[in-house]
């Protein structure tokens, strides 16, 4: 890994009785595409509105960059770009008011900065002067990126920022946050989509204010080691609800358009296709697959209970 | 009750007009009873117009749709009632109890008060929820919501529901607990109509439509639309036909 970046001691957040975070460990490197995955309620925004400072820990502490998140949150908030998970611009001013907007609170100019956004921002210049709130959702994200840039950050903080986003969107932000860490940005991003995670360097699996796992996506999936089986067939529900009765299913659950099952032990494929057209006399498919990275955040959640 | 034929759902050329902007084009499907429809399109492609137009909140430009066996135009307040809905913020009262909350919604859609206690128990029952009836509802963790809040928008036994983005930020094995409450109640005979971006989710639907600017610009099983683009999931259909390949 380079140079630490980030570097997180113990946080946890406490709202009443609700522990958000738990005891949360951990450091990132400078130019890292760092992945906080995980359901709503695991306490992905809370740790990004404590880094970012707009929340303090109730116990702990984080630095970025050497700078203390409570002591520092003034010289750090220069630094810091944050895209939060709600839209946050300004619906009735227009793209380039907003834009400008935000140069100015940071004391720059769209044109000192101009070079940083511009693979961004061009996509959307053609309608610089069309209001915020009458943007499609993917524009508006490319807007609020832009915004969340205009000041040359050095850490880039990205709270679910494809939640709600249609696919194509989706591919497209991922490539521009692969783009940005080429050019050395720290980044750290939270989403629910598993699939996101194999774009990270790292990832954090976070669940209910604890984090269960933190490594990169590639070690994650060698680590699965259940046998695990995609089995395809007609009468996909009922075949479902079939297979969680046989001796050998630890686990099935519908995956697209078939269902993957992880086994208590090895077995043949045909063995296993033998055994459900006993069962329910129906043909099925079967073949060995190896996890991905929604088998292994399942399995963990599984696991962990 | 009306009686249906046998499309539960049937648009001929719906359109939708703001000002010189056509937000649904002439569109045109049915739905059949007890069929899981996906509803997919990319953001701003028409689709929350078009399902406010199917559930009666929004009137239509020109073109006719007959929903639950009502004329959406002619009649939106029956459609309403004889619907279900949920919405991806789920329609649920923080501040009132689990009980309170299925309580309100047998109100509104006029059950009578006798049956509204067996209801109540009914559905905590079907739920394995009997313990949390007194629970406020703010106080429940998302996935338990998400199920109460499906359960609910089917309280007056409609013979379709819409979901709207119903499984938006829960946990992967949430997310699949969800589509098997989907599956159960399609093979009971009702219909579904749901709206996702997640597209693994878009092979589980019987049909899923795709709609591209205002228009439907496929419409098929999950199996013929992968063979139609020549490919092997549902993400690179979606993707091919959003990005006009």
């Amino acid at each position: 890994m380079n140079k630490t970046f980030v570097n997180i001691e113990n946080i946890s957040k406490f709202y009443g009785e609700i522990k958000a975070l738990k005891n949360i460990s951990f450091s990132v490197g400078e130019g890292e595409l760092f992945g906080l995955i995980g359901p709503d309620g695991g306490g992905k925004t809370s740790l990004i509105r404590i880094l970012t400072t707009l929340l303090k820990p109730t116990e702990g502490r984080a630095e970025i960059n050497g700078m203390d998140i409570v002591k520092d949150f003034k010289k750090l908030r220069k630094i810091i770009g944050y895209m939060p998970g709600r839209f946050s611009l300004y619906e009735d001013l227009t793209v380039e008011e907003n834009l400008k907007f935000f140069a100015t609170i940071f004391n720059t100019t769209i044109k000192e900065n101009y070079h940083l956004i511009e693979d961004i921002y061009s996509q959307i210049e053609p309608f610089k002067n069309r209001r915020a709130g009458k943007l499609s959702g993917g524009m508006k994200q490319k807007l609020a990126l832009s915004c969340a840039l205009i000041h040359k950050p050095e850490i880039l903080f990205l709270d679910e920022p494809t939640t709600g986003i249609d696919a194509v969107s989706r591919v497209e932000l991922w490539e521009m946050l692969k783009k940005l860490k080429d050019q050395n940005l720290t980044i750290i991003v939270s989403t629910p989509y598993m699939d996101e995670a194999n774009l990270c360097d790292r990832v954090a699996f976070m669940q209910k204010g604890e984090i269960m796992e933190i490594n990169p996506p590639e070690t994650i999936i060698q680590e699965f080691n259940e046998p695990l089986y995609s089995v395809k067939g007609d009468d996909f529900y009922h075949l479902l609800l079939e297979l969680r009765k046989m001796e050998i299913t630890k686990t099935a659950f519908p995956f697209g358009d078939s269902i993957h099952l992880t086994a208590y032990n090895n077995i043949n494929p045909s063995e296993l296709n033998a055994m459900i057209e006993e069962r329910m006399r129906i043909k099925t498919e079967t073949q060995k697959i190896s996890a991905n990275i929604e088998d292994c955040f399942m399995a963990k959640m599984i696991n962990t209970e | 009750m009306k009686s249906y034929g046998k499309y539960i759902v049937e648009v001929e050329n719906l359109t939708k007009k703001f000002g010189d902007f056509v937000a649904v084009d002439n569109i045109s499907f049915n739905v059949k009873k007890g069929e899981i429809f996906g509803f997919l399109g990319a953001n701003g492609a028409g689709k929350t117009t078009a399902m406010k137009m199917l559930t009666g909140l929004l009137s239509p430009s020109s073109g006719n749709a007959i929903v639950a066996g009502w004329d959406v135009e002619k009649n939106p307040e029956k459609v309403k009632l004889n619907i279900g809905y949920m919405s991806q913020k789920f329609s649920l009262y923080d501040d009132l109890r689990v009980s309170e909350n299925i309580r309100l919604y047998a109100g509104i859609y006029k059950i009578p008060g006798k049956e509204i206690k067996i209801k109540i128990n009914t559905l905590l029952e079907e739920l394995g929820m009997q313990d949390l009836r007194k629970k406020l509802v703010g106080d429940l963790p998302l996935g338990w919501k998400q199920k109460l809040a499906f359960a609910v928008a089917m309280v007056h036994d409609p013979p379709v529901v819409f979901l709207d983005e119903p499984t938006s930020g829960v946990d992967p094995i949430t997310r699949r607990q969800f589509w098997e409450m989907i599956y159960k109640a399609s093979a009971d005979g009702t219909t579904l109509f749901v709206t996702t971006h997640y597209l693994d989710e878009a092979e589980y639907c019987t049909r899923t439509s795709i709609m591209v600017d205002g228009e439907i610009k496929a419409l098929d099983t999950p199996e013929n639309l992968k063979q139609q683009f020549e490919v092997d999931n549902m993400q690179d259909v979606f993707v091919k036909l959003a990005r006009g390949l």
